[in-house]
């Protein structure tokens, strides 16, 4: 072998070593983080502090139980809004690709997609917390639907049309009406796809704190009226985060723990059902 | 029966009808709300653009106390986090797309990285914050020791340096898939002119993707931008400008999202809010051109 043929040689194995080592050595702050979060949080993790609101700056001991209560309505009234308007507005999308309205509400999805969260906080400041004269758990659903509503649309959207047509004209030649067929054909064929969207977008928006500044606010109590202020695990974490007694650094670590767990537990539920389903998202 | 039938069909119709105008205005829903949210920033940060006017973008002093608003530090508090935290990161977004799209496209280890790489997006951006706080600050603090900087901890480089980590599956997975696109016969073109593997990367594969790429960083960048909470937590929040470079990029600094989560609730007047505002206007506006521009890339790029 001549020396040129060798370097050639050499400088591909040495590019092949440099891509590995930088391919996988930026996995190493995840698995720290992952790690230094379980070691801190799961200690703190028990029935008490589950089921207790946070004790007062001194007191040993207290919970995240408004936080988690919050989060769960929080998250679940967001989910009432945006699953169905995104499901049918991605119907629409699929349905109609060629149309003019489908092409500028294609273009909004792009938009609300790029839209920085902490702006979607400060809008529905606006529409909703300004009009109702206080912050509320209901203006954080607003601003949380907002940024879950692309999500499932894109999915609901690349599902169905990945959909044979031959599945809607069998039905339609059939005489099944228009709205039948999508509900009761088209909508549960592509069940799988569209649930992996809506799973992926719950696991966005529970961690997403900058919309909730200025709309749920953050309620030291334990609060399920839907008008009022509420706490949710990730406004929990980044108060007490930036407090500086430790206790509450404590909280927030157990906190962290929950949220984590629960957003790692449905993405790897998610990747479960894309994979069994073959989707491409 | 053939009356009741025929009823039943009537309705059938008008219910296709009633389904279609519901998906129509769905996805008319969209529109709205996007305009929507262009008009409320736009109305809601009029008082600051009448009082302050257009030089309130370059005005290098915040001072609401004595109402003074200048978004310069801000803008560039912004800018530097935002390309730092790009330049750190591109090495090993092109790393990850070329070693999954290229080396090891199938497996499970390539799946394992792929659905790791994926997770560093899924966790939420407090939690970073919280880490970074705990963690990274103090060892950032005696590194500043050690070259002679004032050790905040705290401030534009630690939060880059998150930042980074957190941009990467943006371009690092849109990259993967573009270039698995790549036409083998492209490749395999240049390996029987005897290129190396790497020969054909820079060559053939790495030309081919360029803009595909691009687009990858456009859309880590858009992310990068609007980050708020990991920066809000970890830059340290001084809306004065550092007097040397070191010190700006060592230094606690400000970015726009950051300066509109911490004081966005404690803005008591009018023009103090409407600045504020502003501020997410000009955010919104970069943000979403950047994130329109990268899309087109793609869409132009895929279609070809």
């Amino acid at each position: 072998m001549d020396a040129r043929l060798k370097l050639r040689n050499t400088k591909s194995i040495v590019f092949k070593s440099i891509i590995i080592f930088l391919a996988f050595v930026i996995t190493l702050p995840l698995i720290i983080i992952l790690l230094y979060i379980i070691k801190q949080g799961v200690t703190q993790v028990n029935w008490h502090f589950l089921t207790h609101i946070p004790a007062p700056v001194g007191e040993t001991g207290g919970g995240i139980s408004n936080a988690l209560l919050g989060s769960v309505i929080i998250v679940a009234l967001s989910s009432l809004i945006a699953i169905p308007v995104g499901i049918l507005a991605g119907i629409y999308l699929s349905e109609n690709a060629t149309t003019r309205l489908a092409y500028y509400a294609g273009l909004c999805v792009d938009v609300l997609q790029g839209v920085p969260s902490i702006v979607v906080g400060m809008v529905v400041y606006f529409w909703v917390v300004k009009p109702l004269g206080t912050f509320s758990a209901l203006s954080g659903s607003v601003a949380l639907a907002i940024m879950m509503l692309p999500i499932v649309i894109r999915s609901t959207e690349q599902t169905l049309k990945l959909l044979p047509d031959s599945l809607k004209e069998a039905a339609l030649s059939l005489g099944v009406p228009y709205h039948r067929v999508i509900l009761k054909v088209i909508v549960p064929c592509g069940f799988a796809g569209i649930l992996s969207g809506i799973m992926l977008s719950v696991a966005r928006i529970i961690g997403e704190t900058a919309p909730l500044l200025f709309t749920a606010f953050g309620n030291p109590y334990l609060s399920a009226a839907i008008t009022k202020p509420m706490q949710s695990l990730p406004l929990l974490i980044f108060n007490y985060a930036t407090s500086p007694y430790d206790e509450w650094h404590n909280l927030a670590w157990g906190a962290s723990f929950i949220l984590l767990m629960f957003v790692l537990l449905l993405n790897i539920f998610t990747k479960l059902i894309t994979r069994k389903w073959n989707i491409q998202l | 029966m053939k009356h009741k039938r025929l009823d039943l069909s009537y309705s059938q119709m008008k219910w296709e009808t009633v389904f279609k105008r519901i998906l129509w205005i769905m996805s008319a829903v969209l529109l709205v709300l996007v305009i929507g949210i262009l008009i409320t920033l736009i109305i809601q940060s009029m008082p600051s653009i009448k009082a302050l006017g257009i030089k309130y973008l370059w005005g290098k002093v915040w001072d609401p106390v004595n109402n003074i608003y200048g978004a310069y530090p801000f803008l560039i508090g912004t800018l530097l986090t935002s390309f730092t935290a790009l330049i750190i990161s591109i090495p090993f977004s092109y790393a990850i797309a070329i070693y999954l799209g290229e080396y090891n496209p199938k497996g499970w280890l390539s799946n394992l990285l792929k659905n790791t790489i994926e997770l560093i997006a899924a966790v939420p951006s407090v939690i970073y914050g919280f880490w970074g706080l705990s963690v990274l600050v103090p060892i950032i603090r005696s590194f500043e020791t050690k070259i002679g900087v004032a050790p905040y901890g705290v401030g534009v480089f630690t939060s880059s340096l998150v930042l980074a980590v957190m941009i990467i599956p943006y371009a690092a997975s849109l990259g993967t898939s573009l270039i698995r696109m790549v036409p083998s016969p492209l490749k395999e073109g240049a390996y029987a002119l005897g290129a190396t593997r790497f020969e054909v990367i820079r060559s053939v594969i790495l030309p081919y993707t360029r803009s595909g790429l691009f687009a990858g960083i456009l859309l880590s960048l858009g992310r990068a931008l609007g980050e708020t909470m990991a920066v809000a937590m970890l830059i340290g929040n001084t809306s004065a400008i550092a007097h040397s470079l070191k010190d700006a990029f060592f230094g606690p600094g400000n970015t726009m999202a950051s300066v509109i989560a911490n004081e966005f609730t404690e803005a008591d007047h009018t023009v103090y809010l409407s600045a504020l505002i502003e501020l997410g206007l000009v955010l919104f506006f970069v943000t979403v051109v950047i994130n329109l521009i990268g899309k087109r890339i793609i869409t132009k790029y895929t279609n070809n």
